[in-house]
């Protein structure tokens, strides 16, 4: 089944690149992800643990990341053909081809059970996703894929770095080769203090730099900016979940081996740092897409806050991954419609968007509410219980701090939101033919009622799969 | 012997890096830094390994000939071979490569090593070299002079991998080549991109993106 699910999406891509007609090229999105949404629920659905001494497989953690992705991917895949219908202009061959293979790759590196394994699956995702960004093949599109190559290939070098001084932190203890996931985890007492340190700061730099967490996240507004929105929401919410998900594996074994108060420290700084960050740069950020793009700053930040609390807290993180992918997609897709109606992204040109694109508008007015946290909304639950959380016992500040940071980047969206949506329709940009169809806002409808449904209610499974999760971030040595 | 004089040529090449303003003297030097590294396994007893002496050729064979040539291909398209004002000047690049190395060999001072480790100057080598490229990166404005950083960055994780590739042969080894050809690859496209749509290689033309 691991196969599977990696080969699957792959299998497609090359078919893309091999089919000559677009039109049967876009159909191959919307199979795939089904296809690859059942298998997945299939082997989850038949779960059991790992087999241990096994390069690829299925853990909890992993499984979850990947639901996420497989979801979001799903949305995402059923939304394209109407928007590369808008497009038709645009050969989309690379892009298809590159968007299923995102999809491959992103299984490959869940279910990596390698440290080795996963860098390899998060540098080829690198370089798969670097096309999809140069899509529109102009000058800027071109400079955000330039940034975005080479922050995110240094990053990735340092994560090798990382990787290479991990595996001899493992040397010194005397494990050898394969250094497998779930063994260094069981045999974490022996790893040498020093060197996991050392690694684990490089790998927090690396895999901090493909997350997008501040000051590491300069590719991200550009690279969000410049491609089209369904590309934003796919990086935002898988790309970044992927990286995630690597520096969660390091931070296991952190744990495992009674680290854990070192690089939690570091994790709840890095966080608020971000977070902090990302709302100074969101204050009058007249640019929709680039405000979205710090939005998901912010965002990884709360992640690595949640992280760091440690306790029930990781639980709510791991929550908060799947509610920040769902919002993520329906801000992103419906500020690319938007962006579509107005052939433009920034005020003062974008004002009144209720009256032009009103789905589109009200789509963008409650995800924004969704994701700053207003109920009943998933995001809602993970980020009152982060910042409750980080008022715990011993500790006020964290908490505080959180709460305090998330108020501010609520008002600094606002300002920008509020004008785009309620404000005078300009009359600087003529309206373009687009119009809210059923195949640009259906999608965002179901991401929308997702995340509704996961603040109401979190099914029996998904709970157990978070806290065994959750419980794989917290082992004690 | 020789195997320490190689290394603590690396670190010397990394002082060259960062005073030189001719790019096309620059990728010189970071070739002589990558034949150097090519020769480190050889010079160090691992050549009896054939896998280690394919992955040591690898390295020459794409740091000394192929990166260069499509680097002076870019290069005969543009017209300026010097690096301008970079954002960092070539003393205050100096006085930072050598704070870089003491602070490198502090931190390896601190890191315990494996009982019979023979060539324990890899370890500060390669935080040193792996500093170097970041300062490059940062503080230089052409594009090909940046790659050049990421390739030195790249040097520095090759010697560091030296002290595991016996060891942990597989993992050292899908690592580098993967890090070699592909990034390098890319990077090559991309840089034939630029200097396509901007007919320069001056990332300051990479600059109307901000905020």
């Amino acid at each position: 089944m691991a196969w599977y699910l990696i080969l699957l999406p792959l299998a497609a891509a090359v078919l893309a690149l091999a089919l000559p007609r677009g039109s049967a090229r876009v159909r191959l999105l919307p199979l795939t992800a089904v296809l690859h949404l059942a298998g997945l629920l299939a082997a989850l659905g038949r779960g059991g643990p790992l087999r241990p001494g096994t390069w690829l497989g299925l853990d909890p953690l992993g499984g979850w990341v990947l639901l996420v992705i497989s979801v979001l991917f799903a949305i995402c895949a059923w939304y394209t053909p109407a928007y590369l219908a808008l497009r038709p202009n645009r050969d989309n061959r690379v892009f298809v081809a590159c968007f299923l293979s995102f999809l491959g790759l992103a299984s490959l590196l869940a279910q990596a059970n390698h440290p080795g394994l996963v860098w390899v699956a998060m540098e080829t995702l690198t370089l798969a996703t670097a096309p999809l960004i140069y899509f529109n093949k102009n000058q800027r599109s071109l400079e955000a894929a330039w940034k975005y190559l080479m922050i995110g290939s240094v990053g990735i070098a340092f994560a090798l770095l990382g990787t290479l001084f991990i595996a001899y932190a493992a040397h010194m203890g005397g494990i050898r080769e394969p250094l497998y996931y779930d063994r260094l985890a069981r045999e974490a007492a022996l790893l040498s203090r020093p060197w996991l340190r050392v690694g684990f700061i490089l790998c927090l730099v690396g895999y901090g730099t493909k997350m997008g967490i501040a000051p590491l996240h300069t590719w991200k507004p550009d690279a969000y900016g410049e491609t089209p929105g369904v590309v934003g929401a796919l990086l935002a919410g898988g790309m970044t979940s992927c990286a995630f998900l690597s520096l969660l594996r390091i931070q296991g074994l952190m744990a495992a081996s009674g680290e854990g108060p070192f690089s939690r420290g570091l994790l709840v700084a890095m966080g608020l740092f971000s977070m902090a960050w990302a709302l100074v740069f969101m204050v009058r950020q007249g640019d929709l897409k680039r405000l979205l793009a710090y939005s998901s700053v912010e965002h990884m930040g709360i992640l690595l806050f949640g992280v760091g609390l440690g306790g029930p807290a990781v639980g709510f993180a791991l929550f908060h991954l799947a509610a920040n992918a769902l919002v993520k997609c329906v801000l992103f897709l419906s500020v690319g419609n938007i962006h579509r109606s107005y052939d433009a992204r920034q005020l003062p040109f974008v004002t009144g968007a209720i009256r032009r694109t009103p789905v589109s508008a009200w789509l963008l007015l409650l995800g924004f509410l969704a994701i700053t946290g207003t109920p009943p909304f998933a995001p809602f639950i993970s980020e009152f219980n982060l910042a409750v959380l980080g008022m715990g016992p011993g500790r006020l500040w964290p908490g505080l701090a959180f709460m305090a940071l998330l108020a501010g980047v609520f008002l600094a969206m606002s300002e920008t939101l509020v004008k785009v949506v309620f404000g005078t329709p300009s009359r600087a940009r003529a309206r373009t033919p687009y119009r809210d169809t059923f195949g640009t806002t259906a999608p965002l409808v179901a991401a929308l009622l997702l995340t509704l449904a996961l603040g109401l209610w979190l099914p029996r499974p998904l709970a157990v799969m978070l806290r065994s999760s959750a419980a794989m971030l917290e082992a004690h040595p | 012997m020789f195997c320490d004089s190689l290394i603590a040529l690396t670190m010397l090449t990394n002082f060259a890096l960062v005073t030189t303003s001719r790019v096309a003297k620059v990728i010189q030097l970071a070739v002589l830094q990558g034949i150097i590294l090519g020769a480190l396994p050889l010079a160090m007893g691992l050549g009896v390994h054939p896998h280690i002496l394919a992955m040591a050729l690898c390295a020459v064979a794409v740091k000394g000939w192929f990166i260069p040539f499509l680097f002076r291909r870019a290069l005969r398209r543009v017209k300026t071979q010097r690096e301008v004002e970079p954002y960092i000047s070539y003393g205050a690049s100096v006085v930072c490569c050598a704070l870089g190395t003491a602070m490198s060999l502090m931190l390896a001072h601190s890191l315990p090593l494996a009982p019979g480790t023979t060539h324990p100057l890899l370890v500060p080598a390669g935080l040193a070299t792996l500093f170097t490229g970041s300062l490059l990166l940062v503080s230089r404005k052409k594009a090909l002079t940046q790659v050049v950083g990421y390739l030195v960055l790249e040097n520095g994780i090759y010697l560091f991998a030296l002290m595991l590739v016996e060891e942990m042969p597989l993992l050292v080894e899908a690592g580098i080549l993967l890090d070699l050809f592909v990034g390098i690859f890319v990077m090559g496209i991309v840089i034939n991109h630029i200097s396509i749509a901007f007919d320069s290689m001056e990332t300051h033309h990479l600059a109307k993106l901000r905020d």
